[in-house]
């Protein structure tokens, strides 16, 4: 665990961290290993409407890869289909060797080694912080409540807010919310991590303090796939970018080539639009 | 200015006081013209006699009268209907909900059947169908009547409770892998109590009226010990009256339980 360490006592400014943890991560993406997620020609509809059209995408294990698109064009929807919240019509979906179908045990075996994070937190507003995060750990992997509480704690230091834990979320500032429910996510342990607009509901002022921990997450050798805008989160954890647009994947670059010479004229449309303010 | 004093005057009358005096007036009304009628019709008051109906003076000391046990068989006989039937309307709902198709029919069809029927008529069938078929006596009916009769009403309520949970809540509990009777158990329904306690709340009151229909098959109750009363001793006005109040006492005292739950639910929010 050379990286295990470092992000849990960060203290240290952003950018050089970052840029040392850059020579490590090549190595954390093994790529001759099968992957951990694939999907194969997939499509989704709703109704007569397509919202995902022939998606063929794959994530290895260790890799991070930044979504982004215009609205409506089906990243959430992508996301949502790797934990099956969202049903595929048709195409294959394969996380970390098992098949997506109707199996509910399969099911339920895939979202624990995925966590997600929604735009809305999702938190539930009825259990305390601790309760939030120790629920999945209690009556999903059947852990006993002392040690769940213990799992709990040390992922609230880790999101860098211990001293929250027996308030009810409705007590809490969005970006701290959005921080428990990154370590709600990260006490079932999961190998996969989701994001879906993660900041887009936060004061801007409160941005960063997600961010941060997505980045140590991020450094931390955590298989991650984000849905955002934030193009300079982007720039500095992304592997791979993936831009999407009509419900297709336009393009799959490295970012340093999606951000200074994306290949499509949408991609870089889309850019121009997103950075200009 | 005449904004203001017609809005002191709305709370003025809406003020706690004011109220109870508007409903003891009407009561008072009420009362006044039945006793004038019932002057007309020569009518032989008996209020006296209407005591020994409450306590019994024996040899071995003062004894509950009539009346309180009939109240005790009504009381237990609402509380054993409104549990069944509080089981039948959850298990009503989750079908509904669900995705099995098959149970999403039974459940409409259950639905559809019960709000259909008169009370009585569904009694009927319990009492002189159900009964010779399944050897139930008349008890039995009685509850199993009333608790799927209120089941089918009640399951609307859980109904509602559960869809007012945001989809987000459904998606962040799947999202760590719980079962769907888990997101039920721990997410789903501690939070929408808060929604089904006022409805609750009224069809307690509504099974403990319903259940006086018992009487038509003898089942001993509140309005049964009534009617027995009555038979012996003609005093129909007295009796009704006196029968009516501890009605209304009983599910005034729920109200008032019922609003101060509901009060403790809404600080936690
Ligand atoms: N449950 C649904 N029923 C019907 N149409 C839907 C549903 N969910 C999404 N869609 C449609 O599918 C398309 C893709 O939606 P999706 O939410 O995946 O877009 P997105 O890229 O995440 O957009 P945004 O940036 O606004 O979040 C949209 O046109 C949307 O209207
Ligand atoms: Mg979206």
């Amino acid at each position: 665990m050379p990286f295990g360490e470092g992000w849990l006592f960060a203290a240290f400014p952003l950018e050089p961290r970052v840029t040392l943890q850059h020579e490590v991560r090549k190595d954390m993406v093994s790529p001759g290993a099968p992957p951990i997620i694939s999907m194969r020609n997939v499509a989704k509809f709703f109704g007569p409407f397509q919202a995902l059209t022939d998606i063929n995408f794959s994530v290895r294990q260790g890799e991070r890869v930044v979504i982004c698109g215009p609205s409506g064009s089906g990243k959430s929807t992508l996301i949502r289909c790797l934990n099956r919240l969202e049903e595929h019509d048709e195409g294959t979906i394969t996380i970390d060797g098992i098949e997506l179908g109707d199996d509910t045990k399969d099911i339920r075996a895939v979202r624990q080694e995925v966590g997600m994070v929604f735009q809305q937190f999702n938190l539930f507003p009825h259990l305390t912080v601790l309760e939030n995060l120790t629920i999945g750990p209690i009556r999903v992997r059947k852990m006993d409540k002392p040690a769940a509480e213990v799992l709990a704690r040390t992922y609230l230091d880790r999101v860098r807010i211990p001293e929250q834990a027996d308030k009810y979320p409705s007590q809490l500032s969005g970006g701290q919310q959005q921080r428990v429910a990154i370590a709600r996510s990260l006490c079932m342990e999961p190998r996969i991590m989701l994001f879906d607009e993660p900041t887009s509901a936060l004061d801007p002022e409160m941005i960063s303090e997600v961010l941060d921990v997505m980045v140590e997450l991020a450094d931390s050798g955590m298989t991650m796939v984000c849905v955002t805008h934030e193009m300079g989160f982007a720039r500095r954890v992304a592997d791979t970018m993936v831009f999407m647009e009509a419900g297709r994947i336009v393009e799959t670059t490295p970012p340093a080539q999606f951000f200074t010479n994306p290949k499509s004229k949408r991609a870089r449309l889309f850019l121009d639009q997103i950075l200009e303010h | 200015m005449p904004a203001r004093s017609a809005k002191r005057l709305k709370r003025a009358l809406s003020s706690r006081p004011v109220s109870v005096l508007i409903y003891l007036s009407v009561m008072a009304a009420l009362i006044g013209a039945s006793l004038k009628g019932a002057e007309a019709m020569g009518y032989n008051w008996q209020w006296y006699r209407i005591p020994q109906y409450f306590f019994e003076h024996t040899e071995g000391g003062v004894t509950l009268g009539e009346i309180p046990w009939g109240l005790v068989g009504t009381i237990t006989l609402s509380t054993l209907a409104f549990v069944l039937a509080l089981g039948i309307g959850l298990l009503v709902a989750l079908l509904r909900l669900s995705d099995l198709i098959v149970g999403r029919a039974v459940a409409r069809i259950f639905l559809e059947f019960v709000r259909n029927i008169p009370l009585l008529v569904l009694l009927y069938v319990f009492y002189y169908v159900l009964g010779p078929i399944f050897g139930m006596d008349r008890y039995t009916a009685s509850v199993l009547c009333l608790a799927v009769f209120h089941g089918a009403l009640m399951s609307e309520i859980f109904r509602g409770g559960i869809t007012s949970i945001p989809a987000g809540q459904w998606e962040a509990a799947k999202s760590i892998g719980m079962t769907t009777g888990q997101i039920y158990t721990y997410i789903i329904l501690p939070q929408s109590i808060r929604f089904m306690l006022p409805p609750m709340t009224s069809e307690v009151v509504n099974v403990i009226k319903s259940s006086a229909i018992v009487s038509v098959i003898a089942v001993v109750e509140l309005t049964t010990v009534g009617r027995n009363i009555i038979s012996d001793t003609y005093m129909s006005f007295e009796i009704w009256f006196t029968i009516a109040a501890v009605y209304m006492v009983v599910t005034l005292i729920i109200s008032t339980f019922a609003s101060y739950l509901e009060r403790r639910y809404a600080v936690q929010d």
